[in-house]
């Protein structure tokens, strides 16, 4: 199967004044059309610069980052990304911020309300479409972020930690929520998370990071992701001590490294 | 952000009719205290104000409106899109900030008599007095406004496909509009002082005018009737520019 997103030897470095910080070093990926994948590490593994390569929004200091066996130089129309702080506009009302990608590129007001309408109610909005985001609840922003992304019909959906911010009822809710989403209309959702529990429960392949600067440790396959109940299942929980000890070696290892 | 208390039309009344009276108090106590011809008691200078108004004084006060009008027009139109571009260019702003600071602290109402060499003693070379001084502030409030735009949100909005036109228009212009607002307030105060200065020569119109020269008549009650003419002026601008807030940035009024 072809990769719809893929990374060549790909190097990051941040260019300060006089100094250099490396956050990816040689990252080769092939991430296959309609799969989910997560992208998990410790924090500042450089996850979130990985993503932004994805999104077209950093080029990489070496190497290529392929969408659609082509060299992606700036955001794709075909992919959309949602941030951890929800990236809505504060002078915006719901309304105008889910229509703003539409709007963006050009489609009429009619043909927004035509789009809107079904995904608003789909993501139970349409109560709010007037308010702001400052009279919104976390959980209400995050559906927001989500049908603004949805709203341009994407064939990769990018996330980054799109739920770390909400009380945890809300958040099994809202991935309850994207993992309905990804079934019903089978987008490549990548999501970066520093949560065990949700990688395992959004993602059929756990990309598994390294610290400084960040290179790909594991990729593990996670058969049973999206089957029934799968929170409470014995395999969910043997997947997640799974990952849990992968990023735990890892750390042992970098602390020897270092002390040695 | 920033949260502004709601719209109370019936508690604002009160509130404004508390401060007014407030202020009518103190100066009441003020004038009895000093017992000096230069500080009538409140009253007087009312009766004053609207004894004359609708003979003289309504000709000066409009022609001043004008003028803090114009020259506000003119200051926003000039420093807000030079302050919301030299933002993004960074190479520029190295370059032109340095100039910025250095005309900035010039007391141009110093240059007044430079300014009406040049334009004459008409309405321009007054208009661009007062453009002048408030031209700094608000580029300023504008460039540092636009400068502390989240890089999250620009990227947020790059990722829906959008240009830089795009930008500008849903995410840096609609962030500095609180802060532009802030600068249009400092600046309406800064814009009457110097109209008070401007127009106290080479004039026979305007507030200013009028003061100075009741003021070397020694006729203390037209002074203060023309004082009080420019704290409404003020006051109705004022009103003005919170009245246009709440209409072009609704989301900070909820």
């Amino acid at each position: 199967m072809k990769a719809i997103i893929s990374l060549h030897n790909v190097d990051l470095v941040y260019q300060n004044d006089n100094s250099q910080v490396e956050a990816l070093h040689n990252i080769n990926l092939e991430l296959v059309k309609g799969k989910s994948y997560a992208i998990i590490g410790p924090s500042g593994c450089g996850k979130t610069s990985l993503l932004f390569l994805m999104a077209g929004l950093l080029k990489p200091t070496r190497g290529e980052v392929c969408l659609f066996q082509k060299r992606l130089e700036r955001p794709h129309p075909k992919t959309a990304l949602i941030l951890q702080d929800y990236g809505l506009l504060p002078w915006k009302t719901v309304w105008d911020n889910v229509a703003l990608g539409l709007q963006i590129r050009g489609v009429n007001k009619h043909e927004q309300k035509k789009a809107l309408m079904p995904i608003l109610e789909e993501l139970g909005l349409l109560e709010c479409v007037e308010r702001y985001p400052s009279q919104l609840s976390g959980g209400q922003k995050q559906r927001v972020a989500l049908a603004r992304a949805l709203a341009l019909k994407p064939e990769i959906l990018l996330m980054d930690e799109p739920l770390s911010a909400l009380d945890a009822l809300t958040r099994e809710n809202l991935q309850d929520l994207i993992l309905r989403l990804w079934q019903s209309r089978r987008i490549t959702f990548v999501l970066v998370t520093h949560s065990i529990e949700e990688a395992v429960y959004l993602g059929q392949e756990i990309i598994i990071l390294s610290p400084r600067p960040g290179e790909i440790r594991r990729v593990i396959s996670n058969p049973y992701m999206g089957s029934e109940n799968y929170r409470h299942d014995y395999h969910f929980h043997q997947k997640c001590s799974e990952i849990r000890m992968i990023l735990e070696a890892g750390k042992k290892r970098d602390h020897i490294a270092q002390v040695g | 952000m920033i949260t502004l208390p709601r719209w109370d039309k019936k508690a604002n009344f009160k509130y404004y009719l508390l401060s007014f009276l407030t202020l009518l108090f103190s100066w009441e106590v003020l004038a009895l205290l000093l017992r000096n011809p230069a500080l009538p008691p409140p009253l007087l200078a009312l009766q004053q104000f609207v004894k004359i108004l609708p003979a003289t004084l309504w000709k000066h006060i409009l022609i001043s409106t004008y003028r803090v009008l114009i020259s506000l027009g003119l200051g926003l139109i000039l420093a807000v899109p030079l302050g919301l571009f030299l933002s993004r260019k960074e190479n520029l702003d190295r370059f032109l900030a340095p100039l910025v600071y250095l005309l900035y602290p010039v007391p141009k109402i110093a240059l007044l008599p430079v300014i009406i060499a040049i334009f004459n003693i008409g309405e321009i070379s007054k208009i661009f007095t007062i453009t002048l001084v408030i031209f700094f502030q608000i580029f300023v409030t504008t460039r540092d406004a636009a400068r502390k735009v989240s890089q999250y949100s620009i990227y947020s909005v790059l990722s829906l496909g959008a240009s830089m036109k795009d930008i500008y228009r849903h995410v840096i212009i609609p962030s500095c509009l609180p802060d532009i607002f802030t600068a249009i307030r400092i600046s309406l105060g800064t814009a009457i002082a110097v109209l008070f200065f401007a127009e106290s020569f080479a004039t026979l119109q305007g507030l200013g005018y009028f003061i100075m020269e009741a003021w070397s008549r020694f006729y203390y009650p037209d002074v203060f009737a023309g004082i009080l003419g420019i704290s409404i002026l003020g006051f109705c601008l004022f009103l003005l520019v919170d009245l246009v807030q709440r209409f072009v940035c609704p989301w900070l009024f909820i």
